[in-house]
């Protein structure tokens, strides 16, 4: 297969970034839409040019490290990340824009790779439960009925890649910023700290700057690991309560 | 240097409650004197990181990912063992330590497996008070399955994901400590060389992988947890980024390293389909739980799978091992993988796979407990391979997966270099020649939870909080400079060869010499390659661009030229050890029937070796394993 890739460069954080047009041919429809891109950039350092910078690790779509917003889609056609999308999904011949994330809380580094630390700051603002090593009961001590339990994991398996933001028009990180928090409000051991959890949470993801939530629902379209809506819902529902009994923000 | 591996006296069941009881203490007001360096942010360090914070030591943590969520561990899918015996199916701390000895063909400590055993029932409490959502049963309590070589039901898990439950539960608990101002984090950061003084580990040098900014770190002690190797060979299960450079590193200043060879194939991966392949997949071995392994028994059999008929499939583990089947340990099971390929019965359009095959387990328990069980997993085999692994039986092949080997460290997981310890798959510890399914997890949390924060503590109140030296100091310079001239003749070559390139080259030599099976020809050819390409390397590869800004080729560059040398270590370790253990087959040594055949009269030792000095022979040193628990025996699973 043969494409043409229009792919956004950037030196680093401060230089202006353009398109620039790429032709890459013989692929083999089993690639991976990174694999097509190590090719690439094979081509690119013999040329004696800049290989494209982009994040990646895994490869299996559970590290959350590759983005790159493919033909107006976060990890381009389909609900996967980039690393697990094949170029099979592809047309022979076509032309693949390929960007950064594009949201002002992940500011790009350079190429397609952006910064995501606002996701860490988040989570550390409140997405834990408190509990020193050593100092935990039996296991089994807390029966946790099956529903919960997966409805928890459901929500716990967020890789925290940043599609949902890229997707949105405001950029708001509520999908994940619900799926950390419904995971650890469903759970017995995450009551003592529910209602704090869920305020600094929501606080730092206001100071990151991440826009406002307006339902459209185009972050759980676009989730590679299909976290619902229904913990956007629960989200607001968490936040509400803590508010109107608020001690802590 | 004579080795001490520093194992306590006593009972084996008491030895590590005695030696806690001895260890030093250091003064709760005085933890917050130290500063402890953990590079690495996987199981083993975000667990060490969190707990020795929360213990009021001052941490500074790294890796090379965005974020610390993201390390390898991250993608481990089966489980974690721990001997709860909640299934009340014979399961004891006892019989986890007998297990992974075995497992291990006789090449672990026994001392260390005992206690990785005992603290594996803490390990599971600590996860689930954390949040970690293991599977439960309808009764609310937790799940458990067996997995690769154990006859009880002593995993735990979270459906296909379980690394990234405990690795979001360890991260947790590490930003936690991040906002307390406990630990401070350096990610996309990379540590190039560690900083030796008097004989200690005094700090590390590190380069910041966007501005390319290379910075010295100084610490009262070092703590890698930076993961396997198994990218050596190029192909592997791990994580693009996964690398040796700081234990080889460490190595070069001094840290033995313990059975290089010992690699770990693993049997259930999605095959090879191209030469563009970057990584391989694996697929889970929870999987060889409802899925039959087979080939055709007659050679260039070419129908497809739906089309052969019972009689004329050999289900060929469960022939030859009746007792253990299809869940024999995973070096018994990817040997016979490859025997039958090479017989020439293997199946798909390259012939290197083998089926694994769910029609009986679908037919049995109905396609909805098969999806509940492993719906992920199939999914990833699907978008992988465009099948469907619920209508046509999966292709498999093995592919390199955990490598055994590591650092050399005693009880107290202290390296050679006082100051300097190893946690999780970086060490050379517990698994001896072949680690069972569902361990790696196991002893990367044993280590980072419950085994550092004792033993560090020790090391700490012995040498006194001002035994540290200022990164100001001549060593930190050298070690700077050191860094700075590597990176400068990398980028000065200006070759004709990529480092992939290379890197693949490699990856193939260890692959075909020093992979499922060696001989000592083969393994002597190997070196000789090796040493050329690496001579090639220095003379030929093209890295580009510069080092003050972010440089992809130039942070593989690093990595691959020290893989070239790490390479040629595993090699001599292979050539050297003169029998079949574990994942380690020569093919010089097999009893009559194919198996490894081990030799305990010369062999029941961990090969640490020494670096000499560049183009030096390594130096081996030699520690004697001493069974005084366990009897030595042939393993059977037949
Ligand atoms: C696909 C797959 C599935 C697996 N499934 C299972 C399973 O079901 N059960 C099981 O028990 N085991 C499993 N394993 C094995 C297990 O996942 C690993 O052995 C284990 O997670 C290793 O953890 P670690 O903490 O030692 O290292 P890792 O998780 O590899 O972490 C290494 C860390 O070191 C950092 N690092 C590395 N080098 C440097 C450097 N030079 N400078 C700075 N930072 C550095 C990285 O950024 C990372 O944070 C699996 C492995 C794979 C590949
Ligand atoms: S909610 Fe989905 S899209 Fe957003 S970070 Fe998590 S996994 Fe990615
Ligand atoms: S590289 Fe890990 S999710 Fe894509």
């Amino acid at each position: 297969m043969n494409f043409t890739l229009k792919v956004w460069r950037q030196k680093n954080a401060q230089s202006k970034g353009e398109f620039k047009t790429y032709h890459v041919k013989d692929i083999s429809p089993d690639m991976s839409f990174l694999e097509m891109f190590d090719v690439l950039n094979e081509e690119l350092l013999l040329k004696g040019e800049d290989p494209i910078a982009f994040d990646h690790d895994c490869r299996e779509g559970i590290c959350g490290m590759c983005s790159m917003y493919i033909n107006g889609h976060p990890h381009g056609p389909g609900q996967t990340t980039t690393c697990q999308l094949h170029m099979r999904m592809f047309k022979d011949g076509e032309t693949i824009v390929v960007e950064p994330w594009r949201a002002k809380p992940f500011p790009v580094i350079k190429d397609l790779v952006v910064d995501r630390s606002a996701f860490d700051r988040i989570i550390q603002a409140g997405g834990y439960i408190s509990v020193n090593t050593g100092s935990a009961p039996d296991a089994n001590e807390i029966p946790i009925p099956k529903e919960v339990a997966e409805a928890a994991f459901n929500a716990a398996t967020c890789i925290g890649c940043g599609a949902c933001v890229a997707a949105c028009k405001n950029a708001s990180a509520m999908l994940f910023v619900a799926a950390k928090v419904a995971h650890l409000a469903l759970l017995p051991q995450g009551q003592p700290e529910r209602k704090r959890r869920v305020e600094r949470m929501v606080a730092q993801m206001d100071a990151e700057g991440f826009g406002a939530c307006t339902n459209t629902g185009a972050c759980a379209a676009e989730c590679p690991k299909e976290i619902s809506l229904a913990n956007i819902a629960l989200l607001n529902r968490e936040y509400l309560a803590a508010k109107l009994t608020s001690e802590y923000v | 240097m004579k080795l001490d591996s520093k194992v306590p006296e006593g009972p084996l069941a008491e030895k590590w409650t005695r030696h806690k009881f001895n260890l030093k203490l250091v003064n709760p007001a005085n933890k917050r004197k130290y500063e402890v360096i953990v590079v690495g942010t996987g199981l083993a360090g975000a667990s060490a990181a969190a707990t020795l914070a929360e213990l009021g030591y001052n941490v500074k943590a790294f890796c090379f990912q965005d974020s610390p969520r993201r390390a390898h561990s991250i993608a481990a899918q089966g489980g974690i063992n721990a001997a709860k015996n909640y299934q009340n199916d014979g399961d004891s701390v006892y019989r986890l330590f007998y297990d992974t000895i075995k497992g291990g063909d006789y090449r672990a400590r026994e001392a260390n497996v005992y206690r990785l055993a005992e603290v594996s029932v803490n390990i599971i409490d600590q996860c689930v008070a954390q949040g970690v959502p293991f599977a439960r049963e309808y009764g609310g309590l937790l799940a458990n399955r067996s997995f690769g070589g154990a006859q009880v039901s002593r995993t735990f898990y979270a459906r296909g994901q379980t690394g990234q439950q405990l690795l979001l539960g360890a991260y947790s608990a590490m930003s936690r400590q991040i906002a307390a101002g406990k630990i401070k984090m350096y990610p996309r950061t990379e540590m190039l060389e560690l900083v030796v003084h008097d004989g200690k580990a005094r700090g590390i040098i590190t380069r910041n992988l966007i501005t390319g900014k290379i910075e010295r770190h100084s610490a009262h002690a070092v703590l890698l947890c930076t993961g396997g190797y198994g990218n050596v060979y190029y192909l592997s299960t791990n994580a693009m980024g996964s690398n040796a450079t700081a234990i080889w590193r460490a190595h070069k200043k001094g840290a033995f390293f313990g059975n290089p060879c010992f690699t770990q194939i693993h049997p259930t991966c999605i095959p090879v389909s191209g030469d563009h392949q970057s990584k391989l997949t694996l697929m889970s071995e929870s999987l060889r739980n409802d899925g039959r392994v087979w080939v055709p028994k007659k050679v260039g059999d070419t129908r497809p799978p739906h089309e052969i008929p019972e009689e004329e499939r050999d289900y060929f583990l469960e022939r030859k091992y009746p007792s253990f089947g299809n869940l024999v340990p995973r070096d018994v099971a990817s040997r016979n993988v490859k025997y039958v390929c090479d017989e020439g019965r293997g199946v798909g359009a390259s012939k290197m796979a083998v089926y694994l095959d769910f029609a009986d387990a679908i037919k049995r328990d109905g396609i909805d407990v098969i999806r509940a069980k492993y719906g992920n997993l199939f999914d990833i085999y699907e978008k992988i391979t465009g099948e469907d692994p619920y209508k046509t039986p999966m292709r498999i092949y093995p592919a390199v997966h955990y490598t055994m080997g590591g650092l050399w460290v005693d009880y107290n997981l202290m390296t050679t270099i006082p100051g300097l310890f190893a946690l999780g798959e970086a060490n050379f510890s517990d698994h001896g020649a072949n680690r069972l399914g569902a361990s790696a997890l196991m002893q990367g949390l044993a280590d980072g939870y419950f085994i550092i924060p004792y033993t560090l503590g020790d090391y700490l109140a012995t040498i006194g909080w001002n035994d540290r030296i200022s990164t100001d100091h001549p060593a930190f310079a050298e070690a700077e400079q050191e860094v700075k001239d590597r990176i400068g003749t990398l980028l000065g070559i200006n070759g004709k060869k990529t480092v992939d390139q290379f890197h693949k080259e490699l990856g193939k030599i260890m692959w075909d010499y020093c992979g499922m099976s060696r001989n000592a020809e083969g393994l002597k050819g190997a070196k000789e390659k090796i040493r050329q390409l690496r001579e090639e390397y220095w003379q030929n590869v093209r890295v580009g661009g510069t080092n003050e800004e972010l440089n992809i080729t130039l942070e593989k560059a690093l990595r691959v030229a020290d893989f070239l040398e790490l390479g040629e270590l595993m090699v001599d370790d292979a050539l050297h050890r003169e029998e079949s253990c574990g994942g380690h087959f020569r093919e010089e040594y097999q009893t009559p029937d194919g198996e490894a055949l081990r030799n305990d009269e010369k062999f029941a030792y961990v090969a640490a070796w020494e670096y000499k000095g560049p183009n030096q022979p390594h130096q081996l040193h030699k520690e004697e394993l001493i069974f005084e628990n366990v009897k030595l025996t042939q393993r059977s699973y037949k």
